[in-house]
């Protein structure tokens, strides 16, 4: 997140308190000195990480203490959750399998090895999926394994959850 | 205590050999197999039926059939260990049945009655005064039912998961191992005696299944069919699969899994890292229970095999033994 404030004494730690507050975690805080003075308002960038669904509550209690937001970045990919799927994937059209889960926008396949082994022998591919939430990482399961029914796959989930 | 033993294939003839072997304080007065029986009051010759069974002929005489030995003979348990028939659960529920109606105990190795019948059993043993334990249904030697029952009464059970089929087992380490293809391992298998020529029971989840519906029917209170349980096998697992497993330092094991809260049964192959306990070789069983007391808990054993599979049945009977006047 990218945050605006007044360049008054004590803004700063206005900025940082709501961040505790919601129990969330600063990575990294920058300053942007350059700047132009002129403009009186005070640039500060701040790298976080938040507890699902805490976003909008942290942006309230900072609308509190006058701090203006000017841009949230892109959320990080928290979940990450690795599959091996069988079955003829060329065939079945790869790309769309991997498709059905980016389009969702939350979630999106980060890594993907394919094995095979011979012309009309079924490959196997191992998937790795990210997403920003537990729940949008189920849904994105689900959308996989629901594709794979239409496409005749076999579908290898991990034991532990995600 | 006076038993009669119904089946004398693998796990009938285990039970005998141990009643020979060791000092366990039980006459075995009625004996069948599928083709003969015998029913003598004073004790039958084990030895002399084990021997004649082993040159390939019937245990007992031809006039006497299995309905015979549970309605006639005199006995305090039955011992019912003939093959699971997971259709109607018969000839053996009829057996059980009827050995229950005559007060009379029953130890019982057999899945398919207790998977398709164990609210009914239950109630008819518990109205007659008499009990049924079927320690040897679920994972052979490990006495996982006894457990759950006593060891763990108390806890609330969250979850239980785990390898309930040895033949599966074998063959996801052996592909694993060597790379074989599924087909070359099941192969192996079958040479070693560990799957049988009809392979299907075990390698689509169907084994598995039935444990899980037996575990949740009986330990977990659910109200559950075999057709409750969303099944998948491992006939179409890949050596690539194992490999794309293996570069991430997991594998891939046939794992059974009940989760009461959430109402889950399944059975499907699952990625496992391969330090986790679960992560057992060859034909071993391996099952962890998750409670809110003790934690969790993860059992390893062998899940079949004649002496190992008449320890279960062995270790019911002795329960059985301590806890009831004998003679009648």
């Amino acid at each position: 997140m990218k945050l605006e404030m007044r360049d008054q004494p004590g803004q700063l730690v206005a900025a940082l308190q709501p961040i505790s507050a919601v129990g969330g975690n600063i990575i990294a805080v920058i300053h942007q000195r350059e700047t132009p003075a002129a403009t009186e308002v005070l640039d500060v960038q701040i790298v976080l990480e938040l507890p699902e669904g805490r976003l909008e509550k942290l942006l309230e209690l900072l609308r509190e203490q006058g701090v203006s937001v000017v841009r949230i970045g892109e959320q990080r990919l928290l979940y990450e959750c690795t599959l091996i799927t069988i079955g003829h994937l060329m065939h079945t059209d790869l790309s769309d399998t991997v498709d059905r889960i980016d389009t969702t926008g939350s979630a999106e396949v980060t890594d993907l090895s394919l094995a095979m082994p011979a012309i009309n022998a079924p490959s196997s591919a191992r998937i790795t999926i990210r997403s920003t939430t537990r729940e949008e990482m189920k849904k994105a399961i689900r959308i996989l394994r629901s594709v794979a029914e239409q496409k005749d796959l076999l579908i290898i989930e991990p034991l532990e959850g995600v | 205590m006076r038993i009669a033993i119904l089946g004398f294939g693998s796990v009938g003839r285990g039970i005998a050999r141990a009643i020979l072997a060791k000092n366990l304080d039980l006459t075995v007065t009625g004996l069948a197999d599928s083709r003969s029986g015998i029913i003598d009051p004073a004790g039958i010759d084990i030895a002399a039926a084990l021997a004649k069974k082993e040159e390939g002929g019937p245990c007992g005489s031809r006039d006497v059939s299995p309905a015979d030995v549970v309605a006639k003979a005199d006995y305090d348990v039955l011992v019912e260990v003939t093959p699971t028939n997971v259709d109607d659960g018969e000839p053996a529920l009829g057996h059980i049945r009827g050995a229950l109606r005559r007060h009379k105990h029953v130890v019982t190795s057999n899945k398919g009655p207790i998977a398709l019948a164990y609210p009914e059993l239950r109630d008819l043993a518990a109205a007659n005064g008499v009990f049924l334990r079927y320690e040897a249904t679920v994972c052979g030697a490990i006495p996982l039912i006894h457990a759950m029952q006593e060891g763990l009464a108390g806890n609330t059970i969250s979850r239980l998961y785990g390898v309930f089929n040895g033949t599966c087992n074998y063959i996801l380490t052996r592909m694993a191992e060597d790379s074989l293809t599924y087909e070359q391992a099941l192969a192996e298998a079958r040479e070693l005696g560990y799957a049988e020529a009809d392979p299907t029971y075990d390698v689509e989840g169907i084994d598995a299944a039935i444990k899980l519906v037996i575990l949740a029917n009986a330990i977990l209170d659910m109200r559950t069919t075999l057709d409750d349980v969303e099944r998948t096998g491992i006939t179409l697992l890949t050596p690539e699969a194992l490999r794309l497993a293996e570069d991430q330092d997991c594998t891939i094991r046939l794992i059974g899994e009940v989760v009461p809260e959430a109402g889950v049964l399944r059975v499907s192959p699952r990625i496992v890292s391969k330090v986790h306990p679960l992560v057992v070789e060859g034909t071993l069983n391996a099952v962890t229970v998750g409670t809110d007391l003790a934690g969790d808990l993860t059992f390893i054993g062998k899940g079949a095999g004649s002496t190992e599979t008449a320890s279960a049945v062995i270790g019911d009977l002795l329960y059985i033994r301590d806890r009831h006047v004998q003679g009648s």
